[in-house]
């Protein structure tokens, strides 16, 4: 259909123009304030003591919950696409449940369960394993958020290589095990690193599922949102500071560095094969 | 399936066990109060604005990145996906430097339901973008030109062409945009203020020794989910055929 060019041009600029309100203006208006008062002030509130601790306790919680979802994302993926065992149609469907999930829902399960008086928590309370309202709640509650991304990007790749590589392979005598690190992981990598990368941007920046099971304790249990959280709330007359606007920002451009390993990946993922 | 039973499954059940173990009648009465009742309305309707917001800026801006042609493209392309990989507090926090008490365009919108309108239009931008454009970029255009040759003017072509094309997609990322704005929480805690939105329902109820009354709430958005989830499973068993 041939889009006459006035029309063309309306459409791309109620576009651009929407975009630009949601997501430009908005993000430039905290860099701003983030900076009204000079770098060296910025730079002061993200090198406090309880900021450098909420920034390790962020990357520590994705260092362990990324690696987790990844080997379970592939093996699911593998299993979805690959076995023939019964139940794989109820695993399909129940992979998706984070997505639709509320995280405060999430956080609210992991109490019920791991917490004092839970259904679990109790017994490990009794071996002396604090897991609510400590880092171990936390890395459950990102994982538990984070689950299906791996899955999601790897399980098309997988059946768009198809098999029969790794059925050569299998014929050639490779054993499972080679077939597996030499055929299908070259195979799904784009896949499985553009999985990484979404997984790794949710688990830095959940706070619903974490806020619920975290003791919100600065040095101990605060990640860099929870930080942003407090650093707003705790601030005169419910205004933000720049406290808290440069918290942000520290956050924002992780999540900038995120989006240009998407970006760069997208195009890879393609061509997979 | 171990797991998943240890991370998600066994945690789900413990919620709506809590939410039952008073009995039903305590779980209804939890649901029904005025505080709940009030807040899964305005939960649901501020959703569902969105969602249809959604779904008509989602198309149109899918079909401008497919069919249009300009300088940037890639840049607009990449900064789709910026709500995904942005923290959703962080969403919240440039809300209030945007629209706060001392907001610099003088629009005070925090702490009242357009904020939080904004805030879920903000972080539910790539879903319908995302799945309606490959379709988009799949479609067949012989259709289209068929169509304009035989003499339909552009509004028919699209309206008895494109959109029945593109309307397993649209619906398919307006649902998880929808469920998505259900139980979003990151982004409402620091703008909604007194607008009582049921993630925030709940997490205060956690936060003040009430689980039970949490529990009541949280099964409530947990069968909004799985309904999502079955119309979804439904849509895609559909398109494969």
């Amino acid at each position: 259909m041939r889009v006459s060019r006035s029309a063309t041009l309306s459409l791309r600029a109620v576009a651009l123009v929407y975009l630009s309100l949601l997501l430009l203006v908005p993000l430039g208006v905290i860099f701003a304030k983030t900076f009204e008062h000079g770098f060296g002030t910025a730079w002061g509130w993200v090198t406090t003591p309880a900021a450098v601790s909420a920034f390790w306790l962020s990357v520590t919680i994705a260092a362990i919950a990324v690696p987790l979802n990844t080997i379970f994302g592939v093996g699911a993926a593998l299993v979805l696409v690959r076995g023939k065992t019964p139940g794989r149609a109820l695993l399909d469907g129940l992979i998706d449940l984070p997505f639709v999930v509320s995280p405060v829902v999430v956080g609210l399960s992991l109490v019920l369960v791991y917490g004092a008086g839970g259904w679990f928590g109790s017994w490990f309370l009794h071996q002396g394993i604090r897991i609510i309202y400590a880092p171990a709640g936390m890395i459950i509650a990102t994982v538990f958020v984070s689950l299906p991304f791996v899955v999601r990007e790897v399980a098309p790749v997988l059946s768009e290589v198809g098999e029969e590589q790794e059925q050569a392979a299998a014929t050639l005598g490779a054993s499972r095990w080679q077939t597996f690190w030499r055929i299908t992981l070259p195979s799904i990598r784009w896949g499985v690193a553009y999985g990484v990368v979404l997984t790794t941007a949710r688990a830095l920046g959940e706070i619903g599922a974490v806020a619920v099971v975290s003791s919100n304790v600065a040095g101990s249990t605060l990640t860099l949102p929870l930080l942003v959280q407090q650093r707003v709330t705790t601030s005169f007359g419910s205004q933000a500071v720049t406290s808290s606007y440069a918290a942000g920002t520290e956050l924002a451009v992780m999540s900038l560095v995120v989006l240009v390993a998407m970006t760069l990946l997208a195009p890879r993922k393609g061509d997979a094969a | 399936m171990v797991y998943m039973s240890v991370f998600v499954l066994i945690p789900l059940a413990a919620v709506t066990v809590k939410a039952v173990s008073q009995g039903t009648g305590t779980l209804w009465s939890s649901i029904t109060n005025t505080v709940a009742l009030q807040a899964l309305a305005v939960t649901l309707v501020s959703s569902l604005v969105v969602a249809a917001i959604g779904a008509v800026m989602g198309t149109l801006m899918a079909w401008v990145l497919v069919r249009d042609r300009f300088p940037g493209k890639r840049f607009v392309n990449a900064l789709i996906d910026l709500p995904f990989a942005l923290p959703t507090i962080v969403a919240g926090l440039t809300l209030i430097a945007l629209y706060g008490p001392d907001s610099p365009v003088g629009i005070h919108l925090a702490y009242t339901r357009g904020a939080v309108i904004v805030a879920l239009l903000f972080v539910t931008l790539p879903f319908v973008v995302r799945s309606v454009q490959p379709v988009l970029m799949e479609l067949d255009r012989e259709v289209e030109e068929a169509a304009s040759s035989l003499g339909a003017s552009n509004l028919t072509t699209f309206r008895r062409i494109v959109l029945p094309a593109l309307r397993p997609a649209i619906i398919s990322g307006t649902a998880l945009a929808f469920a998505r704005a259900v139980g979003e929480f990151g982004s409402l805690i620091l703008i909604a203020g007194k607008v009582q939105i049921a993630s925030i329902v709940i997490y205060a109820d956690i936060e003040n020794g009430d689980p039970q009354s949490a529990a009541s709430l949280s099964v409530v958005l947990l069968a909004i989910s799985l309904l999502v989830l079955v119309l979804l499973r439904r849509l895609g068993a559909r398109g494969a055929r």
